[in-house]
């Protein structure tokens, strides 16, 4: 009977479990890792960024954005948006072609991928090289590297055998005294003469291009040029064709002239020397000036053959944007409603970040990007999330960045495809990023983009090496190319020791801590005005008279003696600087007890910040560990750097993806072989692990992982005192009872702490969270959160439990007087160990009302847990990141509700959920654009599942009907009830609009 | 067959023939069975018959299977007196230059097969072997034990091995490996996880119940199948107060035997009442050669009740100006509820079948130890294994080598 009751109880809580708990990875924050292509439909105003791991990711404005995933997880090499569709087809390394679609489902937009298709035949002569998606929106021309093009009907790949244009086709019609013409090598471009649908033009890879009429299936022109073809491009009147050339020139050719084997002009633009290739050119015409000459590549081989260049030029403008990483390609976005008046805006991908130029604008500055933002413009070393901020801070800190992106142009982003139907985020969310330059990146993490709002760099308290002047932005006067540098990619560190390790924000105070790799603390405010100031310093030595050690590691900073200017933004007024200058591994803040506490390998420190002096320093370094005197990682950071120099070097010798494919198959083949090997050799000698107990004796178990200040019955159950709570990487637990004067004396009578009590936890684990539960099992709240109406006061009647979290196991002791109450082992168990801990709130999906505190885990498996409070019970465990995926599960970092961030590479975050109420994705919806163009034949595409098809005509006045608009179409969208899938075909002549809905 | 054998003469039912040697004299005197008085009185006699009053002297005793056994106690001097047969003798040796390696097994009778290899070690009689060694009982403390012997399949062995309170290390590697399984589809081969290393003086190789290429299946029983080599090196040491692993021992021929044909039956009812510490494990054979030739600690059983204060081990808190005290445990464990539980294996309070005890002083506990010891000594050297089996059945688990 008992168990029965039991029984009914359980199913009751796994019920209530799943209106609290559900894990979705829900986006993926910053920019892609190793993009490989670059698309964009004009007409969906989408952009469209495939990558090497297979991904397809499509942006729009902001909030709009899709992700595909190709099965076969081989780089995308190519994206192709079909003209006035919302198809688009994608080609992957394996020379497999993928035809995608925006799919509207229950009123939302998805990403869906319809088709693939491979041309069938010899690889040598099928290897597509180069793809055209022709305007009627039917028809795709591939180019092979045998010389072929074929034709294949979409979206159902269907090859169309008569219209294809064999290499014996355009040969025989060669004329006989073109050098090349016994092998034209594989077809580079396919172009389509904008004015007259039925002209393509073949550009072949030995230099020459043929103008071909689809129609009568014979070759117009032959255009022989004689240098190895990079790319052709017709100009927007179809009357001249540009090519551009390996050795780094650039040639116009007029169509249809008498003269047809003369190039009309031909130029090397930074010529004299030999030159790298023009990878690309675009020209486009302006209203009134002169046309725009966009091209990529052509720098000198010798003196600057190693920069990543677009030259943009613009009557006498003339400027050569210089990325800092390989360029993949660009495009430029253009004004008018049928996008084809002025060039406005120029969009680049290279290969850590997108960046926008506008082109209208004085001087050209960039547009800042709502999203793609490189998290990883220098190297993210930690990170720090805070929930809710209010909104006083929240304008305060915009404010601040404002002033540091007056650089950027005005423009709005131009790419704006789409509509955002996600909610307005419910709070103000605020994800800070530590760097290893130094810098701190505030970043709005409340919606679906990641927004940068504010840069902090602590740099400028410290002398450092880095020199000055060494501005790169500064082209000297007449220099040639010129230069102008662009991008915020810039991951060469110029002291390691800058780098941050530990933040801590307090959103009701605006108090903010920043602790780095030298030991060093810094003490922020927020101030909205700039101001000079001289930065106090305190040297703490944490071995506190231990003899017989002496520090290899890197020294401390030096402080700058004078004053120094910070900018409106957090401006630090005191720093700390540990003895040994060893990295920070755990920092807390109270600001309402105005301390911060730190801790390093060696001890830890309690720092009075309003009388800027230490209040105590505790020494936890084993005498016997000569390990923590090693310095960080010493060793470990020289191979860094050596390994970023051979990947530079990498970089700059790698030319072009594609060209190398054959290359790149071989070196496929040597790195099998040799990973073979290595494994045969690890079969021979198997990795071992030695099974040890934990002793006291082992390296850095006085490094400290965790400080956790608390208001709790330290002493006796009646009287609750300010304390703090240390927690070491050798199982050790220090509890200090905490005096602090009253407030009227704050400012002049000391701060005092006593050591109450140590724990050591038998099975010596390190221990990596504490936290104290009131009387109701829930967390105590944070410092000022009370004071600001923001949160329930604590339960201080009932008693408070202590929980310790180590990485074996989750332990609840009774206070004040420490006994062991409930445990969960973990380690033990299944032998995962935590990584990451975090309190969280969920709440209920079903009632509004209701909702618990939770603790969530993640371990080195790579798993996310929710464990109860305060009966320490696992809720639910879902599987979150590989565990072979070491860098992602060191980078996770946890809301306050139920949420969580890890990078998948170094430039993103994952966002994920394991709240059922809490949860941030895109919700978008993209409507076919109303195609309007002269080809009023274009008939829409059936959809092959479809089962039932009605039509309802709707009638306008020819006048009414504007091309492009969207206005209608979402009208008609509400009124088929949303969840339909929509077709139509306007006839602007008519004014008439098919409509044709699906019903699933 | 033995010098020790003879029939007692009506004599010696009350008296005692003591012969002492020290250096190269011999002393002869006798004692009254009955009365056998106090360790020390005998320890002062014997200083006295041989007028080194100030000799501190380590006393010996060779016992009825010709085995050099030290007395140093009440207990072992009691024992000693009541298997006298009727001769006890005694060999003194000065305490400075004492030879601690000489107490063990075959220490005086090195020609003969012992009553114990009869009985215990494999029948290959003629294989020469080495000789056991029995340290010095002060030396004694548990190390390790055989469990579970009536659950577990005949081809596994659930070793538990006690860390606590020594200096002593584990002393062991684990390594990647494949293992090939039987299933209804036929032979197949499944990744897996063995011992890789023993470190010589390592706790692992001195119990001698665990080697080289052994299969770990269990750690402290949860199944280590579909784990990765970090995961069950991180149990194993989350676990390592209180490491009990469960191996499939390369070497199949040392395997335990089951008490009876019915022994399947047996496991069935999965009485866990008989699960207890093998008696059998007592003796520190050397199954593997590379180990044969160390000398290794006495395998034995260990007090069941402090057994069940080390399993949850105590963490240590220290008030301020205070004493340092364990944490009393207050409520019971929550272990993780999607996992299986293990208590029936860890509940050893009800194991009370435990044979030969000795505790750390060396003293022998009375009434049961004592006499399942003498249940192992009345087993005298027969011919007949079948009937040896028999009487060591009772105890539920024997070793075969």
């Amino acid at each position: 009977m008992k168990r029965f009751r039991r029984h009914g109880q359980e199913s009751q809580r796994d019920r209530l479990k799943q209106e609290l708990f559900a894990f979705n990875k829900t986006v993926e924050h910053g920019f892609p890792h190793q993009p490989s292509a670059l698309g964009y439909s004009p007409s969906l105003k989408l952009l469209a960024i495939g990558t090497r791991s297979g991904a397809i990711k499509l942006y729009g404005s902001p909030g709009v954005e899709f992700m595909g995933l190709h099965d076969e997880n081989a780089a995308v090499t190519q994206v192709h948006f079909m003209p006035h569709q919302v198809e688009l087809v994608t080609l992957l390394d394996d020379n497999s072609l993928h035809m995608w679609t925006l799919r509207g489902h229950n009123g939302l937009s998805e990403l869906l991928e319809i088709g693939r298709f491979t041309l069938t035949g010899p690889p040598g002569v099928t290897r597509v090289t180069a793809v055209l998606a022709h305007s009627s929106g039917e028809l795709l021309l591939l180019g092979t590297e045998g010389g072929h093009v074929f034709v294949v009907e979409v979206p159902g790949f269907r090859e169309l055998e008569e219209r294809n244009i064999s290499l014996d086709q355009v040969s025989s019609s060669i004329p006989d005294d073109y050098i090349g013409r016994r092998n034209l090598e594989h077809v580079e471009a396919l172009q389509e003469n904008p004015v007259d649908p039925d002209q393509v033009i073949i550009g072949y890879g030995r230099g020459l291009m043929v103008i071909w009429d689809l129609e009568k299936k014979l070759a117009i022109q032959h255009i022989p040029a004689t240098q190895q073809l990079e790319s052709v491009c017709w100009t927007e009147d179809g009357k001249y064709i540009l090519s551009s050339h390996s050795d780094g020139s650039y040639c116009r050719w007029m169509v249809g002239g008498q003269d047809m084997n003369e190039e009309e002009k031909s130029d090397i633009p930074y010529g004299h020397f030999p030159c790298k290739a023009i990878s690309k050119i675009v020209q486009l015409p302006t209203e009134e000036g002169p046309p725009f000459l966009l091209f990529s590549g052509g720098m000198p081989r010798a003196s600057y053959g190693d920069r990543h260049c677009i030259t943009v030029i613009h009557g006498k403008t003339h400027v050569a944007l210089d990325f800092t990483s390989r360029i993949i390609d660009f495009f430029v976005i253009r004004d008018g409603p049928q996008r084809t008046g002025d060039p406005s805006a120029l969009v680049v991908l290279v290969e850590e970040e997108l960046v926008v130029i506008d082109l209208q604008t004085e001087g050209w500055p960039i547009i800042q990007t709502p999203y793609l933002v490189p998290l990883h413009s220098s190297a993210i070393t930690c990170s720090h999330h805070v929930s809710t901020i209010p909104l006083k801070l929240w304008e305060r800190i915009l404010a601040a960045g404002k002033h540091q992106n007056a650089h950027y142009s005005k423009k709005p982003w131009p790419i704006t495809g789409g509509q955002n139907l996600a909610p307005d985020p419910p709070q103000r969310d605020l994800l800070l990023t530590g760097h290893e330059d130094g810098t701190v990146r505030f970043w709005d993490a409340s919606g679906v983009c990641l927004y940068p709002m504010y840069k902090l760099s602590t740099a400028g308290v410290f002398h450092t090496d880095a020199d000055p002047n060494d501005n790169m932005n500064q082209g000297t006067e007449g220099e040639w190319p010129p230069f102008r540098k662009v991008g915020c990619f810039d991951p060469y560190s110029d002291d390691p020791r800058l780098g941050i390790q530990k933040i801590h924000l307090c959103k009701y105070s605006g108090y903010l801590t920043v602790a780095g790799t030298a030991g060093q603390i810094l003490m922020l405010e927020l101030n909205d005005e700039a101001a000079e100031q001289t930065v106090e310093a305190k040297v703490v030595d944490l071995l506190q008279g231990q003899e017989g050690f002496r520090w290899k590691g890197h020294t401390q900073l030096d402080i700058q003696e004078d004053p120094v200017m910070f900018p409106a933004g957090f401006q630090p007024f005191a720093v700390v600087q540990c003895q040994p200058p060893a990295v920070v591994t755990a920092l807390t803040l109270h600001s309402e007890w105005k301390l911060i506490a730190f801790g390093t390998s060696h001890g830890f420190g309690l720092y009075d910040y309003q009388q800027k002096n230490s209040v105590l320093i505790k020494c936890t370094l084993n005498p016997s560990d000569q390990l923590a005197m090693e310095g960080p990682l010493s060793r470990v950071k020289s191979i860094k750097k050596s390994l970023r120099q051979s990947f530079r070097r990498i970089r700059r010798s790698r030319v072009s993806l594609r060209k190398q494919h054959v290359n790149t198959a071989t070196k496929l083949q040597e790195a099998n072989a040799r990973l073979e090997a290595e494994l045969a050799e690890m079969e021979l000698a198997p990795v071992q692990r030695k099974i040890e107990a934990r002793s006291s004796d082992d390296s850095f178990t006085g490094l400290v992982r965790t400080l956790y200040f608390a208001d709790t019955f330290l002493s006796d159950s009646s009287h609750n005192t300010p304390s703090l709570w240390a927690g070491t990487n050798g199982g050790c637990v220090f509890a200090y009872m905490l005096r602090l004067p009253s407030v009227e004396h704050r400012a002049d009578e000391p701060v005092t702490a006593q050591l109450s009590k140590e724990i050591q936890l038998m099975h010596r684990a390190p221990v990596v969270g504490i936290v104290v539960l009131d009387g109701h099992g829930a967390p105590l709240p944070e410092p000022l959160e009370v004071a600001h109406d923001l949160a329930r006061a604590p339960d201080m009647q009932g008693s408070h439990h202590l929980l310790v979290v180590s990485e074996e196991q989750f332990k609840v002791f009774t206070l004040p007087k420490v006994s062991a109450k409930m445990k969960l082992k973990l380690t033990a168990v299944d032998g995962s160990r935590v990584r990451r801990v975090g309190m969280a709130w969920f709440g209920s999906s079903r009632t509004e009302d209701y909702g618990e505190s939770g603790l969530l885990v993640l371990t080195n498996q790579g798993d996310v847990h929710v464990v109860s409070l305060p009966h320490v019970k696992m809720q639910v465990q879902y599987p979150c990141i590989r565990r072979e995926d070491v860098s992602g599960i060191a980078s996770c970092v946890f809301t306050k509700h139920g949420q969580g961030f890890y990078l998948i590479s170094p430039s993103e975050f994952e966002r994920f959920s394991l709240s059922t109420r809490c949860v941030v994705e895109p919700r978008c919806l993209v409507e076919a654009p109303l195609h309007s163009g002269c080809s009023n034949q274009h008939q829409s595409q059936p959809d092959g599942a479809s089962s039932t098809h009605r039509y309802i005509n709707l009638e306008f006045a020819v006048g009414q009907f504007e091309p492009g608009c969207y206005m209608m179409l979402v009208v008609t969208t509400a009124m088929l009830n949303e969840s339909k899938y929509i077709d139509f075909n306007a006839d602007p002549v008519e004014g008439i609009i098919n409509i044709r809905w699906t019903s699933h | 067959m033995n010098k020790n054998h003879r029939v007692p003469s009506s004599r010696s039912l009350n008296a005692v023939e003591v012969k002492s040697k020290f250096g190269a004299e011999f002393r002869r005197f006798s004692l009254d069975r009955s009365k056998p008085g106090r360790f020390d009185e005998f320890y002062g006699l014997l200083q006295h018959v041989h007028r080194i009053p100030n000799v501190e002297l380590l006393v010996g005793y060779a016992d009825v299977h010709g085995d050099l056994l030290p007395i140093n106690n009440d207990d072992n001097y009691h024992k000693a007196i009541s298997t006298a047969n009727p001769l006890l003798r005694l060999f003194l040796q000065r305490k400075e230059e004492a030879d601690h390696g000489t107490f063990g097994t075959d220490s005086l009778t090195r020609k003969k097969n012992t009553v114990l290899s009869a009985v215990l070690l494999r029948p290959d009689h003629n294989k020469k072997k080495p000789p056991v060694i029995i340290s010095l009982p002060k030396d004694f403390r548990p190390v390790s034990s055989i469990i579970d012997v009536d659950i577990l399949p005949e081809t596994h062995r659930r070793v538990r091995l006690y860390k606590h309170g020594q200096e002593k290390p584990l002393g062991f590697y684990i390594r990647d490996g494949s293992s090939v399984r039987v299933t209804p589809q036929g032979l197949e081969k499944v990744p897996g996880i063995f011992i890789s290393r023993l470190v010589p003086g390592g706790l692992a190789e001195s119990t001698g119940l665990l080697a080289v290429n052994d299969e770990v299946l269990e750690v402290n029983g949860i199944e280590v199948g579909g784990k990765s080599l970090d995961q069950v090196t991180d149990m194993m040491i989350a676990n390592s107060h209180n490491l009990i692993i469960t191996v499939k021992p390369a070497n199949q021929r040392n395997n335990i035997v089951r008490s009876g044909v019915g022994g399947g039956g047996g496991a069935a009812s999965g009485s866990s009442g008989r699960s207890s510490d093998s008696s059998a494990s007592y003796y520190g054979y050397s199954s593997h050669s590379a180990a044969a030739s160390i000398p290794p600690h006495i395998i034995q059983n260990f007090p069941v009740g402090e057994l069940e204060s080390d399993e949850d081990e105590e963490d240590l808190v220290i008030e301020a100006g205070g004493e340092a005290e364990p944490i009393r445990h207050m409520a019971s464990n929550h272990s993780m509820s999607s996992l299986p539980r293990y208590e029936p294996h860890l509940n050893l309070r009800t194991a009370t079948t435990s044979t030969f005890s000795i505790n750390t002083n060396g003293t022998l506990p009375t009434s049961g130890s004592s006499s399942s010891l003498s249940n192992i000594k009345a087993t005298t050297p027969s011919p007949d294994r079948a009937m040896e089996r028999g009487s060591l059945e009772e105890d539920g688990t024997v070793i075969t080598l």
